[in-house]
């Protein structure tokens, strides 16, 4: 009985530690082929493309509606001890160094992570990524390298944007509804903040964006056979990005301030 | 007519084994595949046809076994040898596998736009050239593989295989799921492309007519082992029953007594 139990966490442990090898090996691959030449250029447009431009109005819907939020919370909240007029700095500095990159990493992990894992898995049932292999193409170079390229470059452009419109959400919610002065309020956004907090917040977005590339890109390619294995693909690459990108950002974070 | 003996082999597979999550599929298949022969491979479903034909290609690495091509071993070579050696390769597999995501014309000068720094223009032509050929017409180079019929994706992964011109020609079900008449044009394209390249060709094939039209030589593959092979002329007489069976397409015999059986016990 114990020894039955004791074997189950050992078979556990020991199917963790595998995956966790097989992702490492896989990570180190495809940092080499994206480092290596040829660089498929087209295949990267593309990735930035559907990466940074067509997941802007999900992030951008994501940030304004929780800088509001966070203006309407942070004012009830420190309005109990008088301390209304540190509205601005709360919401530029949550947005900036923890709700634009985490909000903006989840919700693309989302979108990007789950298409990513059905294209390349598709790829994979369908013997698209055996074919490339056959026709002088590595599929890593191919389909990952650019993947990974475009994740980790355009979610801190995204990130960027997203804080600039939660700031702006946050300055909205303040300015029409909380009746905060204009100039003031502007002043405050700017006066506690620091290079540091941006540069920290986009950090934060390039490694979010690596971790879903990568988990996309993953397990898109061990996808088991037929339309479930894509599935399951689909729903473990988002599910995994999204804790690396609670783990990474706490991580970071502490490194940061550590 | 020159002895076996004296032809190189351009393919010779020995004793190859593969087994997945413990259940063998391939346990010794050997095969010894001549310059310039077109080979069939027939065998019920799940045989491990498709699997032989990927552990040629090295995308699958049998447990066990050696696999020359040209002499030279190719079973757990370098990654730059196993890149070179594909080269001379074109390839169709079962479901077709073209590029979703390129179209037509790209999906055949695929493996000539990596390698050779062919102009754009130049590709075009030669795509909308072969899949004349194919006797499709040349405006589906700009259409994408599934904007196509099965027919068409099978005709256009056959221009895939044979766009740069290889030595070996590898076809997984290249007739399957095609009228009969359109079968009959893929199968003359075989022989055509076999003949003009002077290629090797193996195939994997259920259907018999288009066997005995394309092949020089055949093997079938049951259990996990060639059963038989010989020359395309002697598939009738082998006194094997399972052959004889598959062959004439008989629903009763030994490979429906045995698939009932497997059914009734699990194995
Ligand atoms: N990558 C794989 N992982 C696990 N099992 C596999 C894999 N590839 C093939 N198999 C199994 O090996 C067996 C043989 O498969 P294969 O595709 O070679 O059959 P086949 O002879 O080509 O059949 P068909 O005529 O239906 O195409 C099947 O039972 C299949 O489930
Ligand atoms: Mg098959």
């Amino acid at each position: 009985m114990i020894i039955a139990l004791l074997q189950n966490i050992g078979h556990a442990a020991f199917r963790f530690l595998a995956v966790i090898g097989k992702v490492s090996l896989f990570t180190f691959a495809s940092i080499r082929w994206t480092i290596m030449p040829p660089y498929y250029m087209r295949q990267l447009g593309r990735q930035m493309l559907d990466i940074g431009y067509y997941s802007l109005p999900v992030v951008g819907l994501t940030t304004l509606f929780s800088g509001m939020v966070l203006a309407l919370q942070s004012y009830t909240g420190f309005a109990r001890f008088s301390a209304e007029d540190t509205v601005a700095t709360v919401v530029v500095l949550s947005v900036t160094r923890e709700l634009g990159p985490v909000l903006a990493g989840l919700m693309v992990a989302g979108r990007i992570g789950a298409s990513m894992a059905a294209e390349i898995g598709t790829m994979r049932v369908t013997d698209q990524i055996d074919a490339l292999d056959t026709l002088s193409t590595r599929p890593l170079q191919y389909l990952v390298a650019p993947r990974l390229l475009a994740g980790t470059l355009c979610l801190p452009f995204l990130v960027l944007i997203g804080d600039v419109i939660g700031v702006f959400g946050g300055y909205l919610v303040s300015i029409y509804r909380l009746g905060f002065n204009k100039g003031l309020y502007i002043a405050k956004t700017l006066e506690f903040l620091q290079a540091s907090d941006v540069v920290l917040g986009l950090v934060k977005a390039a490694v979010f964006g690596f971790l879903i590339a990568l988990m996309g890109c993953y397990h898109g390619y061990h996808s088991g056979r037929g339309a479930e294995g894509v599935g399951r693909a689909t729903t473990n690459a988002v599910v995994s990005a999204s804790i690396l990108i609670l783990i990474a950002n706490y991580l970071v974070t502490a490194l940061f301030f550590g | 007519m020159t002895s076996t003996l004296t032809k190189s082999a351009k393919i010779e597979i020995s004793h190859i084994a593969k087994s997945f999550d413990g259940k063998p599929v391939l346990k010794d298949i050997s095969l010894k595949i001549e310059d310039g022969q077109s080979y069939c491979i027939i065998g019920t479903s799940g045989c491990g046809k498709s699997v032989t034909l990927k552990c040629l290609l090295g995308l699958i690495t049998p447990d066990s076994g050696s696999i020359l091509i040209d002499g030279v071993e190719t079973v757990g070579q370098s990654r730059t040898a196993r890149e070179n050696m594909l080269r001379q390769f074109g390839m169709t597999f079962q479901f077709g596998a073209l590029f979703d995501s390129l179209p037509i014309w790209e999906n055949i000068t695929f493996r000539l736009r990596q390698t050779t720094a062919m102009p754009r223009a130049q590709a075009r032509e030669l795509a909308a050239d072969i899949v004349v050929q194919l006797g499709l017409e040349a405006r589906v180079i700009d259409q994408y593989p599934a904007e196509l019929s099965g027919g068409m994706q099978k005709r256009v992964a056959l221009a895939r295989a044979i766009a740069d011109k290889p030595n070996i020609l590898l076809f997984d079900e290249p007739t399957s799921g095609l009228d009969p008449i359109t079968g009959g044009v893929i199968d003359s394209l075989i022989v055509a492309s076999v003949r003009n390249l002077g290629a090797t060709a193996l195939t994997i094939s259920h259907d018999m007519a288009s066997v005995r039209r394309i092949a020089d030589k055949v093997a079938m593959l049951h259990k996990g082992h060639v059963i038989w092979q010989g020359p395309v002329g002697d598939m009738d007489n082998t006194g094997i029953p399972e052959v004889h069976q598959f062959v004439h397409g008989h629903a009763t015999g030994p490979l429906t007594d045995e698939a009932v059986h497997a059914a009734r016990t699990g194995v």
